[in-house]
């Protein structure tokens, strides 16, 4: 992209202050009226008015699904599916109050939240730019893309076997899977961001003098940016899948081996709480990453 | 400052045996052909012609987005080969970055060159001061009308001063009462900047209203069909579109705009037997009308 007509014209540059004293040129500006905050408290409700409602429904349902579940629970419903064993929710929270003292049970959510923490920020980091630079280079695009294309349907559980043979510890091969699991939902979506940008963009971008690592930094990557996000979330979503089925088998600690070991143990309320750490943790994990969507993309918030 | 105000108009455009051909599956589609154009700096040159006829491929051409399969363009006889802030582009589809705020926007040129931010900021907020655009550099052109959007799209094409700025249908999309201030606020930025513009429109008015002169191009392949001055004074008013100057010019270049789109659609037409038609416009020319 590099020519002799980019080169810089270093006598232009006083030439918006040439502009600048050149006079107004007519036209129209709206009417600003300093708001009150009554009338600001009034067009907060008016405005969230929707979204007031749907956390009112949606505590509701939480309500009626946890009746749901005691009623069926407390007098053993046997209709296809047998409640006779499954623990109520209250002995479920009883089982709650009791692990959140208890350190081993903690550690259990600390160590899961870390190997989600490293596998998944290694996906980004490495899954990111990775798709940035095959989106932006078609040979890079075409040695790695069949590669990827071949790996991506085998799902991370299948890779367990192989992590354990290829890594020396535990741990590591657990983080591996994890990484496995949220690297490719990650690395598409970033080269299906970076097809879609708008090429009228990039030709607006040359023409105000932008070179390739600008138009890289300034064009391309933002333009994608709803699709990384889409991508992180699912990837997240995936991690988490991965993770606690690789605990499952292979682990040793973290809340998916939890939950398993909770089953072995015959603690049932135990089996529940792993499952609904495990959904809340998943939760968490994905509102902090539409958390710093929303940091990252102040243009998209807005709307 | 005011000496680059006051010095000697700059952008001569010149475009020599001119030809653009695509490559497509079905073998080369001849878009421009054997064309020659040319803008003398300071001058505000229009291009019509049916649509599909080639004109943007040629503005395309011009900001160096696309190579000559024949033929130079040169401005100030520097050879174009690719895109350059020099030539600033207004597209019609607005083409601000969604991730830059109205001021970002206008910014971008001015950081690409180097500037330092606090001096950039300062000029991107007088030249939004300009456009009266001040109370929204904060927002970002999603929330902004089509007429804001455009004339934040102009101030940023100008902020770098280029030599020439070439807008492609840029008011395509706007209402007629938009249209008019964003006309106004054109030829206002032109006339103090003294600069060349190449504005290609498919609205007759418009490109006469504007302009010093208007090319008219043929059916595709395009080539240049008519070379039309517009001797109206300047300042112009709106007034000036019920003269019956206007209107002379107005009726010929329409004309030829007519002969040009009837023999693109040629096929289509004699298909439904209305030869009658043809043969009916056939008889205006240019050299009757004026
Ligand atoms: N990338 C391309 N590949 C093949 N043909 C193309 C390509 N771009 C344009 N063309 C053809 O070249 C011709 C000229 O296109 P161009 O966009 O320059 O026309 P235009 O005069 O700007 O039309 P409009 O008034 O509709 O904007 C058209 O017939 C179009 O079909
Ligand atoms: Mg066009």
């Amino acid at each position: 992209m590099s020519s002799p007509a980019l080169a810089r014209h270093p006598e232009d540059n006083n030439v918006p202050a040439a502009i600048a004293e050149a006079g107004p040129v007519p036209a129209v500006t709206p009417p600003v009226a300093p708001p009150t905050f009554g009338t600001i408290a009034l067009r907060w409700y008016r405005l969230n008015q929707g979204r007031l409602r749907a956390t009112a429904v949606g505590i509701i349902s939480l309500l009626a699904f946890l009746l749901v579940w005691h009623l069926l629970t407390t007098y053993r419903v046997v209709f296809f599916v047998r409640f006779t064993n499954v623990p109520s929710p209250l002995a479920v929270y009883a089982s709650f109050t009791k692990a959140i003292h208890d350190p081993k049970f903690l550690m259990h959510v600390v160590l899961s939240c870390r190997r989600i923490f490293i596998g998944f920020s290694l996906a980004a980091i490495v899954g990111v730019p990775l798709g940035l630079v095959m989106g932006r280079f078609k040979l890079v695009h075409e040695i790695v893309f069949p590669v990827a294309e071949v790996l991506r349907p085998i799902p991370a559980i299948a890779w367990v076997p192989m992590a354990i043979m290829l890594w020396p510890t535990n741990e590591q091969s657990i983080v591996f899977i994890t990484f496995l699991g949220s690297f490719f939902p990650i690395l598409v979506n970033t080269l299906h961001g970076m097809s879609l940008v708008d090429p009228v963009l990039v030709r607006a971008a040359q023409c105000l003098g932008a070179r390739e690592r600008s138009i890289f930094r300034e064009v391309y990557f933002p333009a994608s940016l709803p699709h990384i996000f889409t991508g992180l979330t699912v990837g997240m979503g995936v991690a988490w899948v991965s993770l606690i089925a690789a605990e499952m088998i292979s682990g040793q600690y973290g809340i998916g081996y939890f939950t398993w070991e909770a089953y072995s143990l015959v603690q049932y309320a135990d089996i529940a709480l792993g499952m609904i750490a495990i959904g809340v943790l998943g939760l968490g994990s994905s509102v902090l990453i539409r958390g710093a969507g929303h940091l990252v993309m102040p243009w998209r918030s807005t709307r | 400052m005011s000496e680059i105000l006051a010095g000697e108009p700059k952008g001569h455009i010149e475009v020599r045996n001119f030809s653009l051909s695509y490559d497509s599956i079905e073998g080369p589609v001849q878009a421009v052909t054997d064309t020659q154009i040319h803008v003398q700096p300071g001058e505000f040159v229009s291009i019509v012609g049916p649509s599909g006829c080639g004109k943007s491929t040629l503005l395309n051409a011009v900001a160096g987005f696309l190579k000559p399969t024949t033929g130079v363009v040169t401005v100030d006889g520097e050879r174009v080969n690719g895109p350059s802030a020099e030539r600033g582009m207004v597209f019609q589809q607005y083409s601000l970055f969604p991730w830059k705020t109205v001021r970002e926007n206008v910014e971008f040129g001015l950081k690409m060159r180097g500037m330092a931010r606090s001096q950039r900021e300062r000029a991107a907020r007088t030249l939004l001061g300009l456009a009266g655009l001040e109370a929204f550099e904060k927002h970002y052109p999603e929330k902004l009308s089509g007429g804001m959007k455009q004339r934040v799209g102009i101030v940023r094409a100008l902020a770098t001063g280029p030599k020439v700025l070439l807008l492609d249908e840029p008011f395509g999309a706007l209402d007629a009462q938009t249209r008019v201030i964003m006309q106004q606020i054109l030829t206002n930025m032109w006339q103090r900047l003294k600069i060349s513009v190449l504005f290609v429109t498919h609205d007759i008015d418009e490109a006469i209203f504007l302009s010093d002169r208007v090319y008219c191009m043929t059916a595709r392949p395009g080539s240049i069909k008519a070379e039309i001055p517009i001797p109206l004074e300047r300042p112009r008013q709106q007034s000036m579109m019920m003269s019956s100057e206007f209107l002379a010019l107005r009726r010929g270049l329409m004309s030829l705009i007519r002969e040009e789109s009837l023999k693109a659609m040629g096929g289509e037409i004699s298909d439904m037997g209305m030869q009658g038609l043809n043969i009916e416009l056939h008889g205006h020319s240019l050299a009757d009308v004026i």
